[in-house]
Parts: C-alpha cells; structure tokens; sequence
C-alpha cells in the first residue's frame, strides 16, 4: 500500500508540546492500540498511534515531528496503516483500568472510548510531568474515574503513576492496559507482577520503526523475536515477561541502547 | 537432511539477508515458528550504519520496495547477535557480510569468526547503497577478488549473492566461482522506483530502492536458469517465493536451495508450508529425491 495523502481538516493545540491532527481519512475499522506510518515528506516517515479513526496525536520530538508542528490545516501529509495489533477490547460489564503516561495516553483514549460504547467501565490513571502536560484529561473524565499523577505534584499524587498506582484496588479489575515511556511502563510492569496481576494486562511498546510492517525485523523484541511492529506493539503483560522491557532497546543501526 | 554446500539443512527453505535477521532472537523465532531450514542474518558491515531515512519498505500490488540502505550495528555489536542465533536455533546460521573493499570483507568475515557462522554470504549485490554492494557486484574482477579475500580467512562454505542489475549474471558467478565459492545465491532486488503523485516526491526515503516480492520471481527464474548453466557450484535461488509452487519452479531452474524473504510478510511459518508442499509434489509425481527436479528445465528440450 503507497502512503495515501491525508488532509488536515483541524489541529487542536493539547499541552505544550502535544497537539492533535484531524484529517480527511477516516479508519473505520481500526482497533484501539494500532499505528500509522506517517510520512513527513522530504523528511522522514515515523510511527504513531491513532488517537482516533481520522486523528493522530503527536509530542514534538525529531526532526519529522518538528516538521509535522510547522503545517497548517489544508496542509498534507502521507498516510499508511493501521498497522500492528491493538489492545484486547473488554466484554459488556468488565472493568478496565488504564495506564497512561505523558503522550502514552494516546492509543488508550480510542480505548477508552471503545471499552465504554460496549458497556464496559473504564478508569484511567494519567501520569505526566506537571499538570498543563496532563494529556486527554477531560476525555478520561467523561468516560470514567480518573486518578492523577504528577512528577512536581502540581496536580493528584506527587510522584509517578507507580505510586498512584500503589493505592488502587487492582483486584477490582478485568484488565490493565498500559502505555507510556519505558522506565514508567517498566516500573507498573515488575508491581503489577509483584501484585501477580501479570496475566489481565496489556502493554503497548515502542521500538525504533524501519519498514513498519513486519519484514525487516529492525524492532524485534528479545528473547522472544517478537515483532513490535506486527505481532505488537500491543502485548499482553505475559508475553513480556523476562523481556527487554525496561532494559534495552536497538538503535536504528540494530545497536543494543540501555534504556 | 539435506545437504547444500556442506551445510546440513532440514529442509530446503532459507531464510533471505536482511529480513528479520537483525537479531539473534528473531533468528531463532524464525527457525523455530517458522521451520526455516536454515538462516541468514542482515548484513553486516565494518562500521555502524543507520540506513536511508523512512520510508525504507513500501508493499506494491506487484511486490514490494524497499531502500532500508544497510542498516547495521557493525560486526563487534553483531558478534553477541550471532552468538545467541547459533546457541539457541538448531538450524545453520549463515551471516550475511559487505564492505568496500576485499580487505573490509575480510575483516568483517574474520570478525565474526569467532560466533562460528555455519557459512558466509558476501552481499555484493545491494541496490541502493552506495560503494557497497551492486557497485561492486558488477565488476567481475572485484566480486573474484572480494571471494577469494574471504575465503582466505575463513574454513567455512563462502556463499557469492548476486545482483540482477547486470547485463550478463552468468559472467559474475563466473568470477564468484573463480575466486572460490562454494555457491552463489541469485538474486539480490530488482532495482525499482515509485513516486507519490499527489506530491510528487519518490516514495522511498532513498528516492528509489530495489524490487523484491511476486514481481521478480520470473527474473529470478531465468537467472539461476543461467547461473545452473555456467557454473559448478550450486545455485541458490531467491525472488519472489512465496509457495511450494515458486520453490520448485526455482529448484527446476537449477537451484539447490530456495530463500524467502519478503513472502515472511504474509506468515512467518512459509518456510515449512514450502517445505512439506516439496515433499508431497515430490511423492505425488513419484520422484525418489529432491535431486531429481533441481535443473529438470534444462532436459526438457
Ligand atoms: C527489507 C529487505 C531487506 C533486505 N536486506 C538485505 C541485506 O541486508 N542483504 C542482502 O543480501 N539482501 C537483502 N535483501 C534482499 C533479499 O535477501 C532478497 O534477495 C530479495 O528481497 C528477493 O527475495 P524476496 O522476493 O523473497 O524478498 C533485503 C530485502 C528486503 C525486502
């Protein structure tokens, strides 16, 4: 499939550094935790997550994402997806917790949205440095409960969302679906083993992207081989355990970086 | 078992250079879900090398593009890559090396000795790299020179891999088998192109890339159809198998073996469909031995 040319329709400006891009495409049948390869052209092409069937969310980072923040509405990019697996959508009555941690909240809001449109509820925990970097708080509270942390404890619990999390009554819930920065996801990942909470949770992970569609084996996790960019980035807690999560990442030479 | 330059193979169905052989771990998980006969790792070169900038893969109706530009962390960081693929997977692991000169080869050949590769395959054949692979892969007295360097270095089967982009394939596994190899492997992509047209610029983070996939297949079949003719040594044939029906097709071509690598899009497990597919074509038209077909084309007069 060659990138198709998307449209931007509308961009809302979300904290700082964090704005959203809707576009004249709609992925009707995307699943909660898929991404897209957005291609930035003349520039680079990088992976992101679908905030929604027509909108992407996007943290101001690289090169590629500098220059995604400097189009207008009218302006265009390429498109290719969705790609990958996305997180396992709840059964009517279930209760999911979500935890999302600075731009990670973006694939579990279509989560979110999806978990409660099948009657399920669904509650977030949302971590983020400061309270204006609090990302989709308002769209959390609306779909359900909502537990805050912050790094300068300028809102909720000062801390990590680990430490938010340490109060919660997890036995209450059905699932756990995580995504955010690794150091954050890793340490959730050894409590929620450490509560042996381990088999009702899903992570979405992050590996550096070169082909995006499972050929090149560029984001290939150890020691399963699994592929982050199709048999991901979506896995259960299980499948990540005695992982590289938290440990190591490869570069985009396939060098081995400490995280 | 199956015996291809030495090497004992379970069956004849190899994992492809470059495809999910940037680990040992998928290595591994490509032998062991997928039932590769053998495998064979990205490239690897004497220095780190990030690649072309993304889109580096793109699928066509046709096949697919790719310019990932030899994205490598260097043979010292591959070493513990290729350590684990040859502990942990009980098929043969062939490591796949370029560099620019005969003398960067053998350096990267000789630092990879070390993790015990079961075989060396010299990519000379990358399209879209530049001062490596097809540059030098189309220049008959380097690809001899480049061999047989290898070969010097090293005890184990040097397999050559060739690129199509040549006027004359069969005069280039002529040098290959002159400098010393054991096999040649044919054939690298297809040198290729596409441009986004409501923009106008080439999709490829490269600007252009090689061809790999369906497309190729019939180019592929009419060089080791060539190659089967000018040389000893085996051919080991690649482009475009995606079913048991393209690996015998390739295999009555005059290949020995077959590699898949962009088919691993679809399944992961292709490499032992292919193979148990070999099998009951082989029962169904009663050959005794898979020897029986590899080169059958060229009887058929
Ligand atoms: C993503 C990708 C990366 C590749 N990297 C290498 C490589 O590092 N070295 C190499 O010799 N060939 C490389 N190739 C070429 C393949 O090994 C193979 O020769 C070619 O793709 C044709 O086979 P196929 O149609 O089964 O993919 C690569 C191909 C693809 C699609």
């Amino acid at each position: 499939m060659l990138p198709l040319n998307a449209t931007i329709t509308h961009i809302i400006e979300e904290s700082p550094l964090i704005r959203t891009f809707f576009f004249d495409h709609e992925f009707g049948d995307m699943e909660p935790g898929q991404f897209v390869m957005v291609w930035v052209r003349g520039v680079d092409e990088v992976p992101m997550g679908l905030s929604g069937k027509n909108s992407i969310t996007v943290q101001k980072i690289g090169e590629a994402t500098s220059k995604l923040f400097e189009l207008k509405e009218g302006d265009s990019f390429g498109l290719r997806g969705p790609f990958g697996k996305g997180f396992t959508l709840p059964a009517k009555g279930e209760k999911v917790l979500l935890i999302a941690g600075g731009v990670g909240a973006v694939p579990l809001l279509p989560y979110a949205e999806a978990a409660c449109a099948i009657g399920a509820e669904a509650n977030t925990l949302i971590g983020a440095r400061s309270s204006e970097y609090l990302l989709f708080e308002g769209r959390f509270e609306a779909l359900g409960k909502v537990y805050i942390s912050t790094d300068d404890g300028s809102k909720g619990v000062k801390g990590f969302a680990v430490d938010a999390l340490r109060s919660l009554n997890l036995a209450a819930y059905d699932r756990i679906a995580v995504c955010g920065p690794e150091r954050m996801m890793a340490s959730v990942f050894s409590l929620l083993e450490e509560r042996k909470v381990i088999e009702k949770t899903e992570f979405s992970l992050h590996r550096y992207f070169k082909c995006g569609i499972g050929v090149c084996g560029a984001c290939c996790i150890d020691p399963s081989g699994l592929r982050v960019c199709k048999d991901g980035p979506v896995f259960s807690g299980v499948q990540l355990i005695g992982s590289e999560l938290g440990k190591y990442s490869r570069d985009a030479s396939g060098r081995r970086v400490k995280i | 078992m199956y015996t291809l330059t030495g090497l004992k193979l379970k069956n004849p169905a190899i994992l492809a250079a470059g495809v999910l052989g940037t680990s040992g771990a998928s290595l591994c998980r490509v032998v062991r879900v997928g039932r590769a006969g053998a495998v064979v790792t990205k490239s690897i070169g004497p220095l780190p090398k990030t690649g072309h900038p993304n889109p580096s893969m793109v699928k066509l109706d046709c096949g697919f593009l790719n310019a990932m530009g030899l994205p490598n962390p260097s043979y010292p960081d591959f070493l513990q890559e290729l350590e684990f693929a040859k502990k942990n997977s009980d098929a043969p692991v062939i490591a796949s090396i370029f560099g620019g000169t005969p003398s960067e080869f053998a350096e990267v050949a000789e630092g990879l000795l070390p993790a015990k590769p079961d075989a060396f395959e010299l990519n000379v054949s990358c399209p879209h790299a530049e001062g490596y692979g097809a540059a030098i892969g189309s220049n008959p007295c380097i690809v001899e020179a480049v061999t047989a360097a290898v070969k010097d270095v090293v005890n184990v089967p040097v397999w050559v891999k060739l690129t199509p982009n040549v006027s004359d394939i069969a005069s280039i596994g002529n040098a290959a088998e002159s400098g010393g190899a054991n096999a040649v492997v044919a054939i690298n992509t297809v040198k290729g192109m596409a441009i986004d047209i409501e923009s106008g610029y080439p999709v490829l983070g490269n600007r252009s890339g090689g061809l790999s996939g369906k497309a190729v297949k019939p180019v592929a079949v009419k060089c080791i159809y060539d190659l089967y003719t000018a040389l000893e040594i085996p051919v080991i044939g690649v482009g475009g198998v995606s079913s048991w029906e393209d690996a015998v097709e390739m295999m009555m071509a005059g290949a020995a073996a077959v590699q898949v690598g962009s088919a691993v899009y679809d399944r992961v497990d292709i490499f032992s469909e292919i193979s148990t597919g070999i099998e009951a074509f082989l029962k169904r038209k009663g050959y005794s031995d898979i020897k029986k077909i590899i080169g059958l084309a060229h009887e058929m007069v």
